[in-house]
This record gives C-alpha cells, structure tokens and sequence, in this order.
C-alpha cells in the first residue's frame, strides 16, 4: 500500500510504472514490457492494438487480475501485487467486462447480475434480484432475465456482462473490446451508455465513472475529450486526444483509422 | 481470494511438465513418472490446504450464497443418487450378506455372522463402494463442469467480482460430497444388511431377525461408528479435493477437460483405496 492520506490530490485510477506485462495464458511469455500509463479519476482511455498485441493481458494487470512480470501496478493508489482480503473494498471500486462476457451459464441473465450483490452484500438470490430491477431495465434485459446466457444473442449477454460488472457501482471500469462482433444497434447503443456513465449516470446518483477500453478499430471512439493509447510490437505509447492521434502517422494507428481516413478521402 | 487464484495458477503451471514427452530410457522414464508423482502430490496437498483454509477463514461469508450451493451439492452428491444406492443395496444384500448366511449356515457358524458383515460391510464395502459410485457419477462431473469454467474464463470472471472462486467452486462441492458420501455409505450398509437377510430369510437360514439383530449389534463397537464417520467424511473430501483440483488447474483448452477427467479418476480411486489402508492400520493398531 502507498496510498498517502494526507495527499491533495487524489491518487491515479491505474498507475502503471515500467510494467511487464505476462500472457495469461503463458507465463513465460512477455507480452508487453516497459508500460508506463497513468489513468487519472474521470477519464477516458481508448487503447488501440491489432489482435494478439497484448491488450487483454494489459487490461487484466490494470485490473488487478494479473501480477505484473516486472514493475508496479497501483490502483487508486493501492499497490496490486499486495491485494487480499483486506484490500477487497480496493478490489471493488473496479468494474472489468471481459471480452466473451464469461457468464455463468447456469445462471440466469438476472441471477448473474444479481451475483455479485448477494456475496459482496450477502443478500438471498430473490432479494438481490429485485434489487437489480432497474439495470435489466436500463439494459432493456427485462424479456431476457429468466433465460440462461446461452440462449439470447451475443449483443445482450454483453449488456448482460457488463451490467454484472455495474451493479457494485466501481469508480473504475475497464471493458475489453467491447464493440468486438456486435451488430450496429448494440454498438451504438453501448457508445452512448458509455458516454453517460462518464459524465455521471442516474444509476450512479451522477457520479462520473472512470472508463478504460480496448479495441482493435479506433473510428468508433472518436472523441476529442476521450485520451488514446496503442500497443505495437510490445510496446506501450501514450498517445493523448484524437487530434493527437490524427496527426501522428505511425502506421499501425493508420490502419487502426483505415476505414476512418478512406471515408475521409 | 487473490492469492488462492495464484496458487491455483502456480499448480497449474506444473501442468506444462506433465504435458511434456516421456523420455525413452527407462531410468529416465522411472525418474519423470516418480517427479510427476511428487508433483501431482504436492499439488493436492497445497489445494487441500488451502480449501480447508477458506473452509475454516470464510465460514460465515456470504451464507445466503454459499449455503443454497451446500444444499445443491449434498443433492447433487446425496439424494440424486439415491435411487442407484438403493439397487447397489440390494445386489450387495444378495451377492455378499445373503451368500455368507447361506454358507455359515452350512458349516454351522452363524455364531461367526455378525463379526463377518460388520467386517465386510461396514467396515469395508460399505464406505469403499459408495466411495466409488460417488466418485464415478459426480467427481467426473465436478472435473468437467469445472474444468469447462476455467476454460471458459469464469473462474476470472469471478475474481474480477471480488469472490473467491475455491469459496464459491470448490467449498461448496467438498463439504457437499462429505456428507453426500457419509449418509449414502450409511443407507448402503443399512439396505444391504436388510436385503442381505431377505435373500438368506428365503433360503430358509437357521437364524431370527432378532438373533441376527443381535449378532450385529454384538459385532459394532464405538470405534465403528467414529471410524465410518471419519472414512466416509475423508473419501467425500479427498474425491472433490482431487477432482476439482484437476478440474480448477486445468490449462485454459477445452480439449484438454476429457483426458484430465480420465485422469482424475484414477487418481480419485487411488487416494480411495490409500485412505482405507490407512483406517484398517487404524483398526489393527486399535
């Protein structure tokens, strides 16, 4: 722990110092390496990369489900190499959405929201399911909340996912590829509540939430408040706002525009 | 929580030798097999612990969920398998208890029968074969279904909601399967005791209900009872404590669930057969 309490200023969402950072599923191999990134309370983090650059594995470490293979991770201050028991109220003010949404499939789409609330809060499965009545309507998950995640469509387990990852109200949230496969509705419709979670949603009793995401295809962020960042060939780079980013003519950050630019043209 | 998903990962990272090539010398292959032993044991031993730390640590953390999983896998690992202990029951009556009436009628023993069938019954076959059937319907079950879920990413998925996974996999499955296996071995002995005298009763045995009630009340002291109770509560542990280590350790490959299932199992009869040896040393000793 190093968080200073008497300190002014608050302390960084993500704090990444000459982090290496490890392939879940190989430890041995190191996918990216010397990452330097801080996330600051209510900002946006786009990070570009083409598929296998790393950006999962990244996005796990920032969120304290990974160890860093050398340098330090801190979250909110707290160092994550040290996280147990004691430090599970650190743990929580962090949401994470993975990818594939990694329901439990023999839960329901409500009983997986509701998940969450009964352990941390130790509620009974029927309580904590009323209580999430107002994400499976935000979510527009209502016709859907009996069913098993199995059987509705891609896009609404996503919601699904990431209304389990909400429901604990995290100042932190970290979506991996969220977009990723999704028809024009869903991506459209996860933009915009993503918008509105980052200037403080109803939900969250206006609290502005701090959001990182990853994604192999920049167009759809285009935001000049939002901050972005890539990964290439193991390397971590900083890049700031979307005008910063139109300017610099690194060829992977083309190809991640590509479509953006040709349009243009 | 975050240190127990660790340590499952350091086990599971012994899986990348045991995955590796036997070599073709035989010393060298003696050697690897006795280094996976070593490994293998190892690993069970630290998961073992740890599950009984979490198990002692996290007794009163979120019982409205933990409880309901306690209840589904003393179901799962209980009552769902009722039905089959019933006919198990019934065959072991037939084959063992009716069959040794029969004989030491002939040869004028019937004095020896009590002694025989606490021996056999409930001191051996009893918890042994529950053990099995147990093993078999519902350890290959945890090592899939748990196997799937960390393939499939559940197992973080947890972890990113703050609960701990051995909590809310593997505490439930272990104290669910102790007492699924205790109170089936107790159901097993008590149907094949009654079915064993039903078959001997019409083969017209020299010998009353209530002799033979006697005979086995004579034959059961109190160390049988605690005995069965520990034996029973030690194969329910030691089956999900081996199966769901596989199942937890597993490499994120959905191919690779079925193999380590097979495995398991061997492994899950194994420790079965080394925890009655223990108690029947228990026994001579006593």
């Amino acid at each position: 722990m190093s968080e200073q309490p008497g300190s002014a200023t608050p302390p960084a969402a993500i704090e990444l110092r000459e982090v290496t950072v490890a392939s879940m599923r190989d430890a041995s191999l190191n996918v990216v390496e010397a990452v330097n990134w801080s996330v600051l309370p209510g900002e946006f983090w786009v990070i570009g990369g083409q598929q296998y650059s790393g950006k999962s594995d990244l996005l796990m470490l920032a969120a304290g489900l990974m160890h860093p293979a050398a340098g330090t991770c801190r979250i909110f201050g707290f160092e994550t190499g040290s996280f147990g028991e004691a430090q599970l109220a650190e743990r929580l003010r962090v949401g994470f959405v993975f990818q594939g949404g990694q329901l439990f499939n023999r839960l329901t789409v409500a009983e997986n929201i509701a998940l969450p609330l009964c352990y941390q809060k130790n509620l009974t499965m029927a309580e904590a399911t009323q209580a999430v009545g107002g994400w499976l309507e935000v979510m527009e998950l209502a016709p859907f909340a009996e069913m098993t995640p199995s059987s509705v469509a891609a896009g609404w387990r996503h919601r699904t996912a990431l209304a389990r990852a909400l429901v604990l109200k995290p100042e932190l949230l970290l979506l991996d590829n969220p977009l990723s496969g999704f028809s024009p509705r869903h991506r459209q419709w996860l933009l915009q509540f993503l918008d509105r979670l980052w200037h403080g949603h109803e939900l969250f009793d206006g609290r502005p939430v701090t959001i990182a995401v990853t994604t192999d295809d920049l167009r759809p962020w285009q935001n000049p408040r939002r901050k972005f960042a890539l990964l290439h060939e193991k390397k971590f780079t900083a890049i700031g706002p979307w005008a910063e980013l139109e300017r610099t003519d690194h060829p992977t950050v083309k190809e991640l525009m590509a479509e953006l630019v040709e349009t243009q043209n | 929580m975050r240190g127990n998903l660790a340590k499952t990962f350091e086990l599971a990272n012994t899986q990348v030798f045991l995955r590796a090539p036997l070599p073709k010398s035989y010393a060298n292959y003696l050697g690897q097999k006795l280094f996976r032993l070593v490994l293998t044991v190892q690993g069970l031993g630290a998961f073992a612990l740890i599950t009984l730390g979490v198990i002692l640590r996290k007794s009163g953390v979120a019982k409205n969920v933990i409880r309901p999983r306690i209840r589904q896998e003393i179901a799962r690992a209980g009552v769902a398998l009722l039905p089959m202990f019933v006919f198990v029951a019934l065959a072991l009556g037939f084959v063992v208890v009716g069959q040794t009436i029969a004989a030491l009628a002939r040869v004028g023993q019937m004095t020896f029968l009590g002694q025989t069938m606490v021996i056999v019954i409930v001191r051996e076959l009893g918890p042994l074969i529950a053990a099995m059937l147990v093993l078999a319907r519902v350890g290959t079950a945890n090592v899939i279904e748990l196997g799937t879920a960390r393939a499939l990413g559940e197992v973080e998925a947890l972890e990113a909601l703050g609960i701990d996974p051995v909590h809310y996999l593997i505490v439930p499955r272990v104290i669910g399967m102790s007492l699924g296996i205790f109170s089936l071995t107790v159901y097993l002995i008590i149907g094949a005791l009654a079915s064993g005298y039903l078959f001997a009763f019409l083969q017209d045995a020299p010998l009353t209900p209530r002799d033979y009630c006697d005979q086995l009340a004579a034959a059961l002291g109190w160390l049988d009872f605690v005995m069965l109770a520990l034996k029973t509560v030690a194969f329910g542990f030691f089956i999900a404590i081996v199966t769901c280590y596989h199942g937890l350790s597993q490499p994120l490959r959905l191919e690779d669930v079925s193999r380590v299932a097979v495995r398991a199992v061997s492994q899950g009869i194994i420790v079965c057969v080394l925890i009655d040896a223990a108690f029947i040393v228990i026994y001579l000793f006593s």
